[in-house]
């Protein structure tokens, strides 16, 4: 009877261990295609390789339009990560810490650009922007600006999400503690509460950047002329092309997140906020 | 170090009253304990003073200086918590300047007082540890120095040792106490724990259901309680329910008739405390109350052994007997006699 509890036992551990291997290669799989792709020598992509070579990337330095996509692209996700810190840091204290009437709904309402479909994201925004256009009188389709705000909805579920987290974690009391030490309202956030929950705000703010550098579907909507993102640029070329630049560049993209996610869990542990 | 005064301070939440009219006096260099049930306000009273719970009605007086509507950072008030409620990503030493980098102390001195402070607590050296590199006992240590680091006006302790484990717990009873009357504290605790209440205070207060039962000395409370509840709650008694015939003369439900002390006729109670009273195999002259009864069961304590006796069919006497060699301790089921002098009992109306 023991021998068959041990036996069912490993055979659930292999089991586990099997099922976490597959979905991993499932996820994997592509990248590691993408990457090797990279390097093939050959323009048209078959299988087996006839060679490999570094020209691809040499080939996106060539070419304004990634250099440009990627340097816009860079930017907005900066500037929405830190607009999203701006509104989604005071939104989530406010969830986490505030009880109020309509606090499930505004919570909902907060992470539901995570749900909603990037092209109706993306159309219902073009539609407003239409509207403020005519409304205001000033330019708003297709600027730069425009794709920003865009970007700062969905970055903020992310923050919201993250930073709500961690704050539960923080015992409150600590921050009576610092009050009770002589530190007001505002020295207790910046000293104990803003410190506490830092980990949460960086995760945060690497994962909302990362879902705007990538955003396709709703950046398709607010672009401009001349004014394309990366993922779009890539879309685009694809069109007319398929030679290994992309996976060139995909390369480079994939290069640096994982050098971001990396330099970020040296500082906090992303496995314990995520 | 000052004096603590509460004037008649109350809270309410909607129709529920947290804390009723509570007024104490804490002098300078005096610790007070505040004991009682939870729920029974003692808490709140204590975030009162402390400023994170402003009242509905009454005032808190630090020094003579009214605090009442002053938020905690202004208050000087130094507080030690449950959880301790250090700062995670300080170290020990961080925490302790905490204080006193808010109130704007010279570096250098800072330095010289946390140091000061840590040695208080016995903790020199540990400075530069986080605090989850510490045990509960020191990290609750490190809080103790952080909250008198700032050389605070009163020490305020809500629960500080419930979180230790009870060897450790009657090492820091005695640590803190020593340290408040060496440095000669105002403190108030809060406690539910009577022992813990017993050991530390100077006088206790005994409150329940948001309001104080009583005030006074561990002898006070323990002694000459003033009402069923403090009788209760304060050591252990006995309680039988019947009826105060006449001044001195109390019959209990189950029918014994009793020699008491005073009483005004009408329905009561009638407390003992187990240690009151004598047992012996043969009845005892020379007592206001000597009643035959049956043991139903004993369980042993130690120091004491803890005998319960059948006396009618409603009532049941604890008896505490020192557990010293000659001691009489009979078995289950034996027929014995009790005793005790009519002023050994205290009667409760209702």
């Amino acid at each position: 009877m023991n021998a068959f509890a041990v036996l069912r036992r490993r055979a659930g551990r292999w089991a586990l261990n099997g099922a976490a291997t597959l979905s991993l290669a499932y996820i994997l799989l592509p990248l590691i295609f993408v990457v090797w792709l990279a390097f093939f020598r050959q323009e048209i992509p078959s299988f087996p390789p006839e060679g490999y070579s570094l020209r691809w990337f040499a080939a996106i330095l060539d070419q304004r339009k990634f250099v440009d996509g990627f340097s816009l692209s860079f930017q907005v996700g900066v500037l929405a990560t830190g607009l999203g810190l701006l509104l989604g840091v005071p939104a989530a204290l406010c969830l986490a810490r505030y009880d109020f009437t309509w606090r499930a709904p505004l919570g909902s309402l907060l992470l539901m650009p995570l749900i909603v479909p990037g092209v109706v994201l993306g159309t219902a925004m073009y539609v407003f922007h239409v509207e403020l256009e005519n409304a205001l009188d000033v330019d708003v389709i297709g600027t730069f600006y425009a794709l920003v705000s865009g970007h700062v909805v969905i970055v903020i579920p992310w923050i919201v999400r993250l930073v709500t987290a961690s704050l539960s974690g923080v015992d409150r009391t600590i921050e009576e503690a610092a009050q009770n030490l002589g530190a007001n309202r505002w020295v207790t956030f910046w000293r104990v509460t803003l410190p506490a929950i830092r980990p949460g705000i960086v995760a945060g703010a690497l994962f909302g950047f990362v879902t705007s550098f990538g955003n396709l579907e709703m950046s398709l909507f607010l672009v401009g002329p001349g004014r394309t993102t990366l993922p779009i640029v890539i879309l685009q070329y694809l069109e007319w092309k398929i030679d290994p630049t992309i996976a060139a560049v995909s390369v480079v993209q994939i290069a640096l997140i994982a050098i971001a996610m990396l330099v970020t869990d040296r500082y906090v542990k992303l496995a314990r906020v995520v | 170090m000052a004096r603590l005064d509460i004037e008649s301070l109350s809270k309410r939440y909607g129709d529920f009253h947290a804390v009723r009219e509570v007024s104490l006096q804490v002098a300078d260099g005096e610790f007070l304990v505040l004991l009682g049930p939870s729920g029974c306000g003692k808490t709140t009273t204590l975030r009162m003073v402390a400023g994170f719970i402003e009242p509905t009605a009454g005032r808190v007086k630090l020094g003579g200086r009214e605090v009442t509507l002053l938020p905690p950072w202004k208050r000087n008030a130094g507080m030690v918590f449950q959880s301790y409620a250090l700062f995670p990503h300080l170290t020990v030493a961080q925490n302790v300047a905490f204080g006193l980098e808010m109130r704007k102390v010279p570096r250098a001195e800072i330095g010289k007082r946390v140091e000061e402070a840590l040695a208080l607590v016995r903790l020199g050296g540990l400075g530069g540890r986080l605090p989850r590199q510490l045990s509960g006992g020191q990290q609750q240590r490190v809080a103790l120095a952080r909250a008198l680091a700032i050389r605070p006006d009163v020490l305020l302790l809500d629960e500080p040792l419930s979180n230790l484990d009870a060897k450790l717990r009657q090492e820091v009873r005695v640590e803190i106490r020593e340290l408040q009357q060496k440095l000669g504290l105002t403190a108030v605790m809060v406690t539910h724990d009577q022992e813990e209440a017993l050991t530390m205070a100077d006088r206790l207060v005994v409150m329940s259901d948001g309001a104080v039962r009583q005030v006074g000395t561990q002898r006070d409370l323990y002694e000459r309680p003033a009402n069923r509840f403090v009788a209760d709650f304060v050591g252990r008694s006995t309680f039988f329910e019947g009826e105060v015939e006449a001044p001195g003369r109390f019959r209990t439900d189950g029918g014994l008739a009793l020699a008491c002390v005073g009483g005004t006729p009408g329905r009561g109670a009638l407390a003992l405390r187990p240690e009151r009273v004598g047992i012996a195999a043969a009845p005892q002259s020379g007592l206001d109350n000597s009643l035959p009864g049956t043991v139903e069961f004993i369980s042993y304590l130690g120091a004491l052994i803890d005998i319960h006796v059948r006396l009618s069919p409603a009532d049941r006497l604890i008896v505490h007997v020192a557990n010293r060699d000659g001691a009489f301790v009979p078995e289950v089921g034996q027929p014995v006699h009790v005793g005790w002098p009519a002023a050994a009992a205290q009667v409760f109306n209702e």
